[in-house]
């Protein structure tokens, strides 16, 4: 039967308290409830963070045998170039991908997983990845700016190893304008919250979820976990006593630790189901934006084989706190920040070029050489062995899912940067091969000598002028 | 069985401007007052030149692309002029290209001129990073500048060899403070005071562990070489300089992409030297070399480079930088000049300012910073990064 075969998440590093954003334009908005929120790197972006969900999800699995990739967002960076292709591209899957981008509403990654599962049962693919990611910015000083997390869930749906079948789903839609942003707005608009809480979650998710319950025939008691988002603690707490379920069947929100992540938080909560579920448990998801999509699925015995994973809990764990709330508004652009005329430089991305060279750039497949075996970054045609030299022995090596050592590294205060010192560093790779490569998510304090690294997909630079969001591969240190 | 260049060409005349930021002189100003400074040193006139090697690397922020940019601004009247570019080995690749076809027998003199105009950029530093290694690197490689790029070696030479930060900056300290010596003591350097070992290692942090004083300048400058066929060059002087070696290297991607270099030595200059010494016959350079001008684009280049080149052993430069072995007074006098450090660094020049010094040293022409007879000196220059690079070295005597 067709179900989620594997699961992933990622949360950016960087946490804000609220009140941190509220000490500094508190004088806008109303004090907020206590509490943190998830923020993307400066690097980091919607595309990027769904990568990295990704990686979690397809660690141990056949990537090469993903037949499709559906996207859901509400903040995917082009409007005109699909965005589940350059997720496609960096995690090296098969070029017979079908792929699809699911936008325009907190509902689209209940919606990427609901055209999958249709996808999966139907036969039409045998394993289609489901990423759903959000970065959404709010105006600063209003409520957005603390509500509103950066994070991204992955699933694998298939019909072989299923950890948890999936079951069912019921839908509604209406054109519900909590909230709309026009094409080319940075900002959201919202309605009054008053409005959005009791003519929108208080009825549009119960009203699914009852009808998912009357489809199937099932009661509130038949869950272990019921998950949904809510952007009102109390209303939260108010629809799972609406719908007869008990406090402890309700999937926490981690609206107070992650934020509200949009398309992507039901799904993270899911994730977060998942890795506390037993064999047998009936999980109930429903989503929220302009209807609701509510789902649910049963965990089998295969759930004990999932791998490591980083999932939500590890993410939740590995953080830093971001104490400046200007370093905040840096990192989203929200600030025009002062780079220097050295910052200002940059030529256009040559589109050509990074076609030719997709693998290396977004898959980071380098070469091996078939002779005597050396990894090699970036793809060579004449082997950099000296002993060696073969020509055009080659085979493709991807570089991206090998874990590393620090060789080398600087913090370096004359290159332009929205966070100076730009790290950057030698990599010598576990199996052999070696490059350079920025570094992100550490500080100069924190690297030596020999750091054990990983990769991770990020967002290079925006150029604005040419409506270009170009990305590469840096290194991290490795996660736990 | 290739003969080498030993004794084939002489140097007979050089010129040298004034290096600093000069926001007066574009570079075809510098170019004419190095021209003008070339030819009266060699007691020769334009009509006697056949042939001319320019040198310029960053020519979309200066004069532009080919070799008319040096054509045009000295009048040469129709000659056969090769415009260079080979990153921070310009200059000497210049002269590299004036030494063979001397040597060749195809022209009797022939003009190098190198040249660079670097503060029309609006900011320090050299305009570039990755972007200067082509459109794939600029997709992928990191956001670098020279200064880290040159910081990396640093960070490695100290975990290699087991320097804290503090000793590690300590002994690069004094690499900097002995060229800034010198530097004073020359009225063409840019930079021209002494600077404690104190200050050094409380400047600002460019690129870490390296601070603002392990970092040459950035300036604007030119410099020019004529040469001639050695059996020619005592007809225009009594003490015409002579090649004894030259040698470039550059590097095969080994360092960058194969796990075996060890990020603290530069390969390019060890090999280069090693052909060099064995080029001019020269068995012991620790003791037959009198003197040399390195590429201390940054202080660590310059340490590392004395044990590539074999005035120290492999891990132990700190021991001949705390002895004063490379100070004016020493054993070794290395940057007599004030190097880049004091120099700065006007790329397309610098291989021809550096050859500028080693002659006037050798002719006993040096005043204040006058090495005791020297007999061998060395120029050196590393282009690119630690990693990937061109060295060219020349070895010169009388």
């Amino acid at each position: 039967m067709a179900g989620i075969t594997s699961y992933g998440a990622y949360i950016p590093r960087y946490r804000i308290d609220h009140n941190t954003i509220f000490s500094a334009v508190g004088f806008l908005g109303t004090f907020p409830s206590p509490g943190e929120k998830a923020v993307a790197n400066w690097d980091e972006d919607t595309l990027s963070v769904a990568v990295a969900a990704a990686i979690d999800c397809l660690n141990g699995m056949e990537r090469e045998k993903v037949d499709g990739l559906y996207f859901g967002t509400t903040t995917q960076p082009y409007m005109l170039r699909q965005n589940s292709a350059i997720i496609a591209a960096a995690l090296d899957l098969q070029s017979n991908v079908r792929t699809a981008d699911f936008v325009g509403s907190a509902k689209s990654g209940t919606g990427a997983l609901l055209a999958a599962f249709d996808a999966v049962k139907g036969g039409d693919a045998s394993n289609v990845l489901v990423c759903t990611s959000d970065c959404r910015a709010g105006k600063p000083g209003g409520s957005q700016e603390h509500l509103y997390g950066d994070g991204a869930a992955a699933l694998l749906l298939g019909n072989d190893g299923v950890i948890a079948t999936l079951e069912g789903s019921y839908s509604v839609s209406y054109d519900f304008p909590d909230r709309w942003k026009s094409s080319g707005e940075k900002f959201e608009h919202a309605w009054e919250d008053r409005f959005i809480r009791d003519s929108g979650f208080s009825r549009i998710i119960p009203e699914a979820i009852s009808g998912l319950l009357n489809k199937y025939n099932l009661t509130i008691q038949d869950f272990a976990k019921v998950a949904y988002p809510c952007l009102y603690p109390r209303e939260h707490a108010g629809i799972a006593k609406r719908l007869g379920a008990d406090p402890s069947q309700i999937q926490e929100s981690m609206l107070a630790t992650v934020g509200d992540t949009g398309s992507a938080s039901p799904l993270m909560m899911l994730v977060a189901a998942l890795e506390d579920a037993k064999p047998g448990d009936k999980i109930l998801v429903a989503s929220f934006g302009n209807g609701s999509d509510a789902l649910f699925c049963q965990v089998t015995d295969g759930i004990a084989k999932v791998g490591h994973r980083h999932g939500i809990k590890n993410n939740l764990a590995y953080k830093k706190e971001l104490t400046s709330y200007e370093r905040y508004l840096a990192f989203r652009n929200l600030a025009p920040m002062e780079m220097g005329m050295r910052g200002e430089e940059g030529a256009a991305t040559p589109m050509s070029t990074l076609f030719r060279e997709r693998k290396m750039v977004l898959a980071l497949c380098g070469s091996k050489c078939k002779r005597c075996g050396t990894p090699q970054y970036p793809p060579q045609r004449v082997c950099v062995n000296p002993d060696c030299g073969a020509i055009d022995e080659m085979e493709e090596y991807r570089f991206s899912d090998k874990k590393g050592t620090l060789f080398t590294y600087t913090g370096d205060n004359l290159a332009a940067s929205i966070d100076p010192p730009a790290m950057y560093g030698f990599i010598d790779f576990e199996g052999g091969g070696r490059s350079w490569f920025d570094l992100t998510d550490c500080d100069l304090d924190s690297v030596k000598v020999g750091l054990p690294v990983e990769m991770s997909f990020r967002r290079r630079y925006v150029d604005e002028v040419r409506g270009v969001h170009g990305y590469s591969w840096k290194a991290t240190p490795a996660r736990p | 069985m290739a003969e080498g260049i030993k004794n084939k060409v002489a140097i007979i005349g050089m010129g040298c401007t004034k290096f600093g930021e000069l926001w007066d002189k574009g570079a075809q100003d510098l170019m004419v007052d190095a021209f003008k400074e070339v030819i009266e040193d060699a007691g020769i006139e334009k009509k006697d030149i056949q042939a001319a090697w320019f040198g310029t690397h960053f020519e979309e922020h200066s004069v532009g692309k080919g070799a008319t940019p040096l054509a045009t601004t000295l009048k040469l009247p129709f000659l056969p002029v090769t415009r260079v570019e080979n990153f921070c080995a310009t200059g000497s690749e210049a002269l590299r290209g004036a030494c063979y076809a001397v040597a060749a027998g195809a022209y009797d003199i022939a003009l190098a001129l190198g040249v660079e105009k670097l503060k029309d950029t609006g900011y320090g530093g050299l305009p570039g990073g990755a972007s200067i290694m082509g459109t794939t690197a600029r997709l992928i490689a990191p956001n670098m500048t020279a200064p880290g790029s040159f910081a990396m070696m640093a960070t490695r030479y100290f975990a290699q060899y087991g320097l804290s930060p503090e000793e590690g900056k300590n002994m690069l300290a004094k690499v900097s403070s002995k060229s800034h010596h010198n530097g004073a003591l020359n009225p063409k350097a840019h930079l021209r005071r002494e600077v404690s070992v104190e200050q050094i290692l409380n400047a600002p942090i460019i690129a870490w562990p390296l601070g603002l004083f392990d970092c040459c300048g950035v300036s604007d400058g030119s410099a020019a070489a004529i040469v001639t066929r050695a059996d020619m060059a005592k007809k225009f002087r009594t003490d015409p300089v002579y090649v004894k070696a030259l040698q470039i290297a550059v590097s095969s991607g080994e360092e960058l992409m194969y796990n075996t270099w060890d990020g603290s030595h530069v390969e390019t200059t060890t090999r280069a030297a090693a052909k060099a010494y064995e080029e001019a016959a020269i068995k012991n350079p620790r003791e037959e070399v009198s003197m040399a001008e390195v590429h201390d684009c940054f202080s660590i280049t310059e340490a590392v480079t004395m044990e590539d080149m074999q005035f120290s052993p492999r891990g132990r430069v700190k021991e001949d930088i705390d002895a004063g072995r490379f100070n004016l007074d020493g054993e070794q006098p290395i940057q007599t000049d004030g190097g880049l450090k004091c120099f700065g660094h006007p790329i397309g020049a610098s291989g021809l300012r550096m050859m500028y010094e080693m002659y006037k040293q050798l002719q006993g022409k040096a005043g204040e910073r006058q090495v005791k007879n020297p007999k061998f000196g060395v120029t050196h220059n590393l282009g690119g990064f630690p990693a990937q690079n061109v060295i060219s070295m020349f070895i010169v005597g009388l």
